[in-house]
């Protein structure tokens, strides 16, 4: 017989106080990456030791946008690709709170990418966590602009002609001051780059691929499994490498790490320094 | 575990002992916390939940090290580990 130890009286689970557990089980289908991310990302919030009173989750719309509903602090679901400009928004009407963007690579990288740019151009006080699933899961799994080249989706049955963005390189252009990739399988590297990225001033981006078995993996041959598989074959860490030499390729190899993290004036601190005189 | 060569000093680390939990009707049956476990502790169980997936069962709690791994890369909050009342205790046993 199989010993189980559920059957003795359970203690909650650790994050449950961090859950609005009557929504749990959440939508994110079998072998979804989301729900690791989002995992991370809490007990990242909960070992901080920041007052959580004062932290605001905003996503955008997308699989991952329903994080927003799924945590128990105050948090903001808004319109497609938006995210970041309502985030925008609460931190400068209070320049106190702690404000977190979960949100999707369609989300933040298409329909808001222009969003995308001048946040981090601007060095808003913003931690902005992306989810890379490489095409646009809720949809039915449409091209998206970080589809790999080749790849097969609804709307590239014959494979994406086009070329992907590298989200890294893209934020270190558009002035992020922190940067980081991971993957769902690098749990504890993640947790620990959301942990100083919460703690830090400044526009911080991380990126996470993360698996979409049931969109992108059916079509292109890819269990979720493959997908870890693949994180781990391919997955090199460099830590501190040059964003304009991060790979993102999933034949040659995916460049993984803490990437960047720099000091420049917040936005806020240049507004006040220039226009608030007195 | 099995070493390729024994550490020098591995008889003196005392090894945390954990007693891992799962919340059977939150799991979709994805996997990745029975293939993730470093020690193996974790297998199908062969009956459904509510929503009809096999979840988890550990079929060696007591080698459960308490690294929270099935933890965290568990995307259904439903599995977790705490550390044992005492380093010497089989994990899944309440003293
Ligand atoms: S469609 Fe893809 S990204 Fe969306 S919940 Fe399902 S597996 Fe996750
Ligand atoms: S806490 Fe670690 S050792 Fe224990 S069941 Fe989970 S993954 Fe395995
Ligand atoms: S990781 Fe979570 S959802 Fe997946 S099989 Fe294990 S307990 Fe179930």
């Amino acid at each position: 017989m199989i010993e189980t130890a559920s059957r003795i009286k359970q203690p909650e689970h650790p994050l449950d106080d961090l859950l609005r557990t009557d929504r749990i089980p959440h939508i994110w289908c079998p072998g979804c990456g989301i729900g690791t991310v989002f995992s991370s990302c809490l007990i990242a919030m909960k070992n901080s030791g920041l007052n959580l009173q004062k932290m605001a989750m905003v996503s955008g719309i997308g699989c991952s946008g329903r994080a927003a509903g799924y945590v128990a602090m105050d948090s903001f679901h808004t319109t497609h690709g938006r995210a970041i400009p309502f985030a925008t928004g609460l931190k400068l009407g209070n320049p106190e709170l702690n404000v977190v963007v979960f949100s999707g690579d369609g989300d933040l990288f298409a329909i808001g990418g222009n969003h995308f740019i001048h946040a981090a151009r601007r060095n808003m006080d913003l931690t902005v966590i992306c989810v890379n699933n490489l095409n646009y899961g809720m949809t039915g799994g449409q091209m998206a602009a970080t589809t790999p080249h080749l790849a097969k989706t609804t709307t590239t049955p014959m494979g994406n002609p086009e070329a992907p963005f590298n989200l890294p390189l893209l934020a270190y252009a558009a002035g992020a001051t922190y940067i980081s990739r991971w993957t769902i399988l690098h749990t504890r590297d993640l947790t620990r780059s959301i942990d100083t990225a919460l703690k830090r001033k400044g526009f911080s981006f991380i990126e996470v691929l993360s698996p979409c078995p049931v969109n992108y993996g059916r079509r292109n041959k890819e269990k979720a499994f493959d997908s870890l598989k693949l994180y781990q074959d391919k997955g090199i860490i460099k830590n501190g490498a040059n964003p304009s030499e991060i790979e993102m390729d999933f034949e040659k190899g995916i460049t993984l790490g803490d990437f960047l993290d720099v000091d420049r004036p917040t936005c806020i601190e240049q507004y006040d320094k220039t226009c608030r005189l007195i | 575990m099995e070493f390729w060569r024994v550490p020098l000093d591995a008889h003196e680390i005392e090894v945390t002992k954990g007693i891992v939990y799962i919340i059977e009707d939150r799991c979709k049956g994805c996997g990745y916390c029975i293939e993730f476990c470093p020690r193996q502790v974790l297998e199908f169980s062969p009956g459904f939940n509510v929503k009809g997936y096999h979840p988890p069962a550990a079929v060696k709690p007591k080698e459960c090290v308490n690294c929270h791994y099935c933890e965290i890369i568990c995307p259904e909050f439903a599995i977790y580990s705490v550390e044992a009342p005492f380093s010497d205790q089989p994990a899944g046993v309440l003293p």
